[in-house]
């Protein structure tokens, strides 16, 4: 059990004040004012309609706010919320909330959470990002009754999204973690997720947090630590999730985070993944994946540029990381125009397992090998948006679908170049 | 006068016979520490190739840059070049040990120098191979840095990274062997003020157009660009 020396006195006392809980809800924050009234708001909403006799807690892991993000968690009443005269609280809702670092750091965050709802024996739990415009009472409810009431121990989202969001999440992780792990889990990366107390207590006695090591891509590794863990796992469909505007110079960090996660677990993962073959569905509620066709604008020549600099400038790099085939291959497609540009998912996959295996032999430091993948994935983006800027929901689904079967069929490839010595 | 030549003569030969039955242990001594030496240089050699070998030292050898200068200057990998150097350096200590032992008053003060220098060419083969590790690892941060970043001449300004480093590097190198001190500081000092003056007139001049054109690209995104969308990875 966790002994929560690293939580604050005064949020301990806090803690003892609320006693046991049957729900508790995360909100890891920073400098989220402006979004956050409204999704306390929703959240209260959600937990009054949905489970007006439970006992529950609202938990706020903050990364040192200056906007008076917490000030703002604590001080909604809970007369500000009801959303029905007819609705009533029949329980305390608590909230409330810690600054566990003057910087914000997800893992410790979700650290926070974790070791709160350890101590006040949560039930069921769940994590709602502070950025979620679109969240609606509904995903509270979405997220909680699969845990409270099936025995679900993870609740991992599925949203409404446009089809060109979340390509790294299509393109790399779900089909990859599906491959190797044989569980299609749509969001392995997930913003909004539910747990159950027994997998939140098996995950914080296991995670490696004293070397910071276990800190990064905090999410996916909860994922894994499910699928793994032989917990029980299903998916529950949320709703629109909001388009966020990122900058290029965001890829990097994020590929630490999900893809260099990915690829640090599966050295200690071997024994579970080498022997997956094929993969399985996962049940799901609330409906299945949809995808938003509304036109979007993408700069396809800074892409294709990008892909072209990358490929040039890194051929030594590339030279300690892929095989002589794979780099022939990429050269190639550099040299193609614009229109002609395709990065086959063969060719794709191929990359990725060969990442993957010089991540695991270290070849070169591997945050090199990680950085290095960044602009591969611009130049599979770019075809990725080629190939399906007219295409329907379906014909994206396909291409998906088309992409985790290469992944699947591609697997034993890196179990050779895993096995193998050099 | 015969006979006075003869025992000079004689004299002279006891001499030599005395003196060579004087030096000749010494020099079989010489001559054993040479051929024990030797046997001990090569296994020290096998032992340190095998050990170089397990902790794959040619691949740290090839992120530090040093295998692709040793193979354009046709040499043996990293692993054999250390390992034939301990060699050499093994067995001339042993040689020099040797020629010590024959009391020779002017060999014996080289030999003592000899083995107060070798602690500091040691330093200095580690400080270099190091150094080169650092250039390595610095220079490439720079240019995947460089690359993400979409900065223009990535390849120049990893190259400008190594540069600087190694300048720093060899300078390090040649006062830890003492060689040309005061040359080697006056040369670091021309070499990096230079490298400074020239980046400085490259950035300033040279590569205006290519500045401005960076800071437009940085800065001034056109209308059509500010209607595109940065696609959002997860």
């Amino acid at each position: 059990m966790e002994d929560g020396n690293f939580l604050t006195d005064e949020f301990l006392r806090q803690l003892i004040n609320v006693g046991e809980v049957d729900i508790l809800v995360g909100l890891p924050t920073h400098n989220n004012a402006k979004t956050v009234g409204s999704i306390v708001h929703t959240i209260r909403t959600g937990i009054l309609s949905g489970f007006p006799r439970e006992r529950a807690v609202i938990i706020n892991a903050d990364g040192g706010s200056r906007d008076g993000t917490p000030e703002l968690i604590t001080g909604v009443s809970i007369d500000d919320v009801r959303p029905a005269p007819s609705v009533y609280a029949l329980r305390t809702l608590h909230a409330i909330s810690t600054k566990y670092a003057s910087t914000p750091n997800s893992g410790v965050a979700l650290r926070t959470i974790l070791t709160a709802a350890e101590l006040l024996r949560a039930k069921a739990c769940i994590v709602i990002s502070p950025e979620s415009e679109t969240i609606a009472p509904e995903w509270i409810s979405n997220l909680l009754r699969p845990v409270y009431y099936d025995s679900f121990d993870l609740v991992s989202p599925t949203y409404r999204r446009h089809k060109f969001d979340g390509l790294l999440m299509t393109n790399l992780i779900y089909p990859m973690v599906r491959a190797l792990y044989g569980i299609r889990v749509r969001e392995a990366y997930m913003s909004e997720f539910g747990f159950s107390g027994r997998l939140g207590c098996q995950f914080l006695s296991q995670n490696r947090w004293n070397d910071g090591i276990g800190e990064d891509g905090i999410e996916l590794r909860l994922t894994l630590a499910a699928l793994t863990g032989g917990f029980r796992i299903c998916q529950s469909f949320l709703g629109e999730k909001d388009h966020v505007e990122r900058r290029a110079t965001d890829l990097v960090p994020t590929l630490r985070q999900s893809v260099g996660v990915l690829f640090s677990a599966l050295d200690s993962d071997f024994n579970a993944w080498s022997k997956v073959s094929g993969s399985q569905e996962v049940p799901t509620t609330g409906g299945d994946v949809e995808l938003l066709l509304d036109p979007l604008r993408v700069n396809k020549k800074r892409l294709r540029d990008m892909f072209v600099n990358g490929v040039s400038e890194l051929n030594s790099v590339f030279q300690a990381i892929l095989s002589p085939s794979t780099l022939t291959d990429l050269n190639r497609i550099a040299g193609l125009e614009e229109e002609e540009f395709r990065y086959p998912a063969a060719l794709w996959v191929r990359t990725i397992y060969e990442f993957a295996a010089a991540y695991q032999k270290s070849v070169i430091n591997r945050d090199h090998i990680i950085q290095a993948l960044a602009p591969l994935f611009r130049g599979r983006v770019l075809t990725f948006v080629v190939e399906n800027r007219n295409g329907s929901a379906l014909d994206v689904a396909n291409d998906i679908e088309g992409l985790c079967l290469e992944f699947e069929r591609l697997k034993p490839y890196l179990l050779e170049m895993w096995k193998s010595k050099e | 006068m015969r006979e006075m030549i003869l025992s000079e003569l004689t004299q002279a030969m006891q001499d030599l016979a005395r003196g060579f039955a004087h030096y000749l242990p010494r020099l079989i001594v010489m001559l054993i520490l040479a051929f024990v030496g030797w046997l001990i240089a090569y296994m020290v050699k096998i032992v340190l190739r095998s050990i170089l070998r397990l902790i794959r030292f040619d691949r740290l050898s090839e992120n530090a840059g040093a295998s692709q200068l040793l193979t354009k200057a046709a040499l043996p990998s990293a692993t054999e070049m250390l390992s034939r150097f301990i060699f050499w350096v093994t067995w001339v200590g042993f040689i020099l040990l040797g020629v010590g032992v024959l009391g020779i008053l002017g060999l014996q003060q080289q030999v003592e120098r000899f083995f107060l220098f070798l602690p500091h060419l040691f330093a200095a083969v580690l400080l270099l191979f190091f150094g080169m590790l650092t250039a390595g690892f610095f220079a490439r941060a720079a240019l995947l840095a460089a690359v993400n970043a979409n900065v223009p001449s990535p390849g120049l300004l990893s190259l400008a990274v190594r540069s600087i480093i190694m300048v720093f590097v060899l300078s390090v190198v040649f006062e830890e062997l003492g060689l040309a001190q005061q040359t080697m500081l006056v040369a670091f000092g021309i070499a990096f003020g230079a490298l400074m003056l020239g980046l400085a007139i490259a950035f300033g001049i040279g590569g205006r157009d290519l500045a401005q054109r960076f800071l437009e690209e940085k800065f001034v995104r056109t209308k059509k660009e500010q209607d595109e969308d940065e696609l959002s990875p997860l």
